[in-house]
């Protein structure tokens, strides 16, 4: 472990161990609000935040007159930085498989986010199954290998749908292209409640033949273990809260449906995700105790978000719900601080708590609040530099830090496009040539 | 352009339930003007008389017992113009059921998207309650779109509409604002389908045909367009000479107001060699030609402005076209258009983000275009664009009130939105997104 951290600080860039960002206006979204002053940063971590920081000798210091820092935003939902399909579509429940292990580092849409001021994503399954597969977080450590992109510790999760998805590949497919596919269960909300019921009945048993078995491990006895069920563990880790449920959502009918099998069973689920209609069943869902994870305001796309409103996060915010705004899409990822002004247009919240739904509510939702979410001495040293108020849409992200290394710096990125451009050139042109030669044989095969 | 332009008789019909008053006379005074086509002036006065913007000043002798409209701490600019979407033609965009979008043929010049706008759409006063007051809506092009063998090259003719009407024909400002070209592509309308850098197919996850193959039917395709044309340039000398046996045809007919220059094609094509063959295509034709959604427009910029070609730009909200383009390429490319003197305006291709279009326009505003050329290019230059300048756009005497009042920066995403006009009726700040955030306000 020891050599481990050895090379990731032989990894990190020159001069990142002490950092200063000084004359800023910083949101920091904690109890201390919006200041003037600096952000020291230490070793990763954020070490102090004030009016007035000492400088220590030899740190790095941005001055960040006229510009703004926040903490680095946070996708509660995204697919990005997945090699292939994100949905194993084939079963009604694909708890066995896992987004963790097809992560891919080299996807653009991770850069694009970063300079998108986002540092953390929820790296989702697909909704094709009432129960998808599992989840992982993931920091926007551009240039690291997969390993290095995982959120060291956070609590992984589950994808479940309802819907219409987990719906479709039991509904015949108008003009479907190939030959038809068998249809699958489900095609109704009814099945997809039987569904996940069904998985639930059978993890509860099979958690039962576990707790069996651990009980008389530690009665000191030596009984067979039971087989290990790949489908059913993750489900089982469910309902021992070790696993988080993020549930993809539309109507107040199939939240509320979800919301009683959780209760039924002894499970929380830890976000809604989408949850359109959450404003209809706002009680309920804080009832549960249950995040929600919702759209700014994308509407009518499909039948279910008909009723989508743009009011709904702030409403939710009103019930008492901690309420983030996500992205589920590479491009308006780029964008979650201006998707957060559309909580101050549509509702009225406040800048900080508009903010907060990019930023501290989606920690809270993936229990990383403790490290990432907010500027606070101790929490990883993860922020976003604007050159004006992150809040309006003429700002632009100028530096991102992420553990207190730079990742993302716009200077330099402008500045280094004709050096690009000219190698782009130079490579097309080494292509052409190759195309030239009369080989029998052709590239690529 | 043609088209029957509201009577006092149309006007009077243009009431109750839509509108909160049916008066279009008022006085809107103490407030901030922001005409668009001439510089703000603060607190004044702005009189509106049949629903025409009669007279801009701090002294303004208003007619008596006139109805005011406190305007202290406020801004008035126009009604913003969204040059793309499907309003009225598109409800759910994943239920084809609904979507009134690309009928089949492929050369379609006669359907009229105006007539089969849905005036209650739900798209419509859930957009306008933004402040867009006036739209273009296609005929063809958005999701839905077929693609592949037998896509549509001429899909038919985009109307322009005022965003709010009891019928389509209220809601008219131009019937036919352009005939809707797709210009081929090679790629098949796919994404990757086409880069100049590599002709290679294997060099794009192995397209089914072969690059030679694709170009040939691109070439083919671009044949038929012009064998389409030279037709109906043909049907215009006969119809003219008024020949013996001349048989009407509606298909050429529709083709007749683009050959005399009265309406433009609007010509959707993203790639560099579709652009430059587009143009090539439009001049040949001697056509006047609004370039649509044109992405690698930059690389055509000298002959755009030369050839006083005007460009409608997508969304900025918007990936770069591949890994290798910055990836800001969407957000700069039109302060870099504006900087090249191509005249553009704002569409948002879409119904459900027409509502966001002042939002692209500052995106664009970040990233290098002047602010006031952003409100213009949602406002005056798409106006200009399509020959209705005279109507709507800026605040000038003569022109309808298509007006909006706020509390701020209509390109800043916080700025509401506190009166809305058209044609100088006000418009109720009501759509049933706000209905449902009352109603479910009020859940015991």
């Amino acid at each position: 472990m020891k050599t481990f951290l050895a090379f990731l600080l032989a990894c990190a860039p020159l001069g990142a161990e002490v950092t200063v960002i000084k004359n800023a206006t910083i949101m920091t979204e904690s109890a201390r609000g919006t200041i003037k002053g600096s952000v020291l940063v230490r070793d990763g971590k954020i070490a102090e935040v004030g009016e007035n920081v000492m400088i220590p000798a030899g740190a790095t210091v941005i001055d960040a007159s006229g510009q703004w820092v926040i903490p680095g935003i946070i996708d509660c939902h995204s697919h990005i930085a997945v090699d292939g399909n994100v949905n194993e579509g084939s079963v009604s429940v694909s708890s066995m498989v896992n987004i963790k292990d097809v992560i891919n580092p080299e996807d653009i849409a991770i850069y694009r986010a970063l300079a998108g001021g986002v540092t953390t994503a929820n790296i989702l399954h697909g909704s094709a199954n009432s129960i998808g597969g599992q989840t992982i977080v993931i920091k926007m450590r551009w240039g690291k290998d997969a390993q290095g992109l995982i959120f060291e510790g956070a609590t992984p999760g589950i994808k479940f749908a309802l819907g219409e998805n987990p719906k479709r590949a039991g509904n015949p497919q108008p003009g479907g292209r190939g030959p038809a596919a068998p249809l699958r269960y489900p095609a109704t909300r009814m099945g997809v409640e039987d569904t996940i019921r069904e998985a639930f009945n059978e993890a509860k048993q099979y958690k039962a033949e576990w707790d069996a078995y651990d009980a008389a491990v530690k009665a000191g006895q030596h009984p067979l273990p039971p087989r290990k069920d790949l489908k059913l563990e993750p489900l089982k880790e469910v309902l021992e809260g070790k696993r988080f449920v993020h549930a993809h959502c539309y109507r107040a009918d199939e939240i509320l449906m979800l919301i009683r099998i959780a209760d039924d069973y002894g499970f929380k689920i830890k976000t809604f995700q989408h949850v359109l209609e959450g404003y209809k069943v706002a009680d309920e869902i804080a009832a549960h105790g249950a995040g929600a994870s919702t759209f700014s305001d994308w509407w009518a796309y499909k039948m279910e978000a008909i009723d989508a409103i743009p009011y709904n996060a702030a409403m939710m915010a009103k019930k008492g719900i901690v309420v983030s705004l996500n992205s589920d899409d590479a491009e308006l990822m780029r964008r979650l601080n201006t998707e957060a002004a559309k909580a101050m247009k549509y509702g009225g919240i406040s800048r900080e708590d508009a903010l907060a739904m990019v930023t501290i509510n989606p920690a809270k939702q993936l229990a990383i609040d403790n490290r990432v979410g907010s500027i606070e001495p101790g929490k990883d040293a993860d922020l976003v530099i604007y050159d004006q108020d992150p809040l309006s849409n003429f700002s632009k992200v100028q530096k991102v830090l992420i553990d207190g290394n730079k990742y993302f710096d716009r200077d330099q990125e402008v500045s280094g496009r004709p050096r690009k451009e000219a190698e782009k050139q130079k490579l097309i042109e080494m292509e052409k040539q190759q195309q030239r030669i009369p080989t029998g044989g052709r590239r690529g095969q | 352009m043609r088209g029957r332009y509201s009577s006092l008789a149309c006007a009077a019909i243009f009431c109750s339930a839509v509108f909160a008053a049916a008066n279009d006379t008022f006085l809107i005074r103490n407030v901030d003007v922001y005409p668009v086509s001439s510089a703000p002036q603060q607190n004044v006065s702005l009189l509106v008389q049949d629903g025409k913007i009669a007279e801009i000043g701090a002294k303004i002798t208003a007619p008596k017992g006139i109805r005011i409209v406190e305007g202290k701490g406020l801004r008035v600019y126009p009604g913003m113009i969204d040059s793309g979407t499907n309003l009225g033609l598109s409800e759910v965009s994943a239920e084809r059921v609904t979507v009134d979008t690309n009928e089949l043929g492929e050369f379609m010049p006669q359907l009229r998207a105006l007539i089969a706008v849905n005036p209650d759409s739900e798209h419509i006063p859930v957009s306008r309650v933004n402040g867009i007051t006036s739209a273009v809506t296609y005929p063809g092009g958005g999701r839905g779109g077929r693609g592949g063998a037998g896509a549509q090259i001429i899909a038919g003719q985009a109307a322009l509409i005022h965003l709010a009407g009891w019928t389509w024909e209220q809601m008219e400002i131009s019937p036919d604002a352009a005939v809707q070209v797709i210009f081929p592509s090679i790629g098949g309308g796919g994404r990757g389908g086409e880069n100049a850098d590599f002709p290679d197919p294997a060099a794009f996850g192995g397209a089914a045909q072969s690059y030679t193959e694709r170009k040939r039917q691109y070439d083919q395709a671009i044949q038929r367009l012009n064998d389409f044309f030279d037709a109906a340039r043909q049907y215009q000398k006969e119809r003219a000479a008024n020949a013996a046996g001349f048989k009407r045809d509606l298909k050429m007919e529709a083709m007749i107001p683009v050959l005399e220059g009265k309406v433009p094609v609007a010509v959707t094509a993203q790639q560099e060699r579709q652009i430059r063959d587009a143009i090539a295509f439009a001049e040949k034709q001697h056509v006047r030609m609004v370039l649509i959604q044109p992405r690698q427009a930059l690389k055509v910029a000298a002959e755009l402005k030369a050839k006083n070609i005007p460009v409608i730009l997508g969304r900025t909200e918007a990936l770069p076209e591949n890994e290798d383009a910055p990836y800001d390429q969407a957000e700069s490319l039109p302060g870099e258009l504006h900087k090249a003197g191509v005249k553009f305006a704002f569409g948002t291709f879409s119904n459900e983000f027409v509502r966001n279009l002042p939002y692209n326009a500052a995106r664009a505003v970040a990233y290098g275009l002047p602010h006031d050329e952003g409100l213009k290019a949602v406002t005056i230059n798409a106006a200009e664009i399509w020959g209705v300048s005279d109507k709507i756009g800026s605040i000038e005497k003569g022109k309808w009130a298509d007006l909006m009042i706020t509390n701020g920066d209509p390109l800043e995403t916080p700025t509401q939105i506190k009166h809305l006009y058209i044609k100088g009726q006000e418009i109720e700040l009501t759509n049933k997104q706000i209905q449902l955030y009352e109603r479910y306000s009020k859940r015991p």
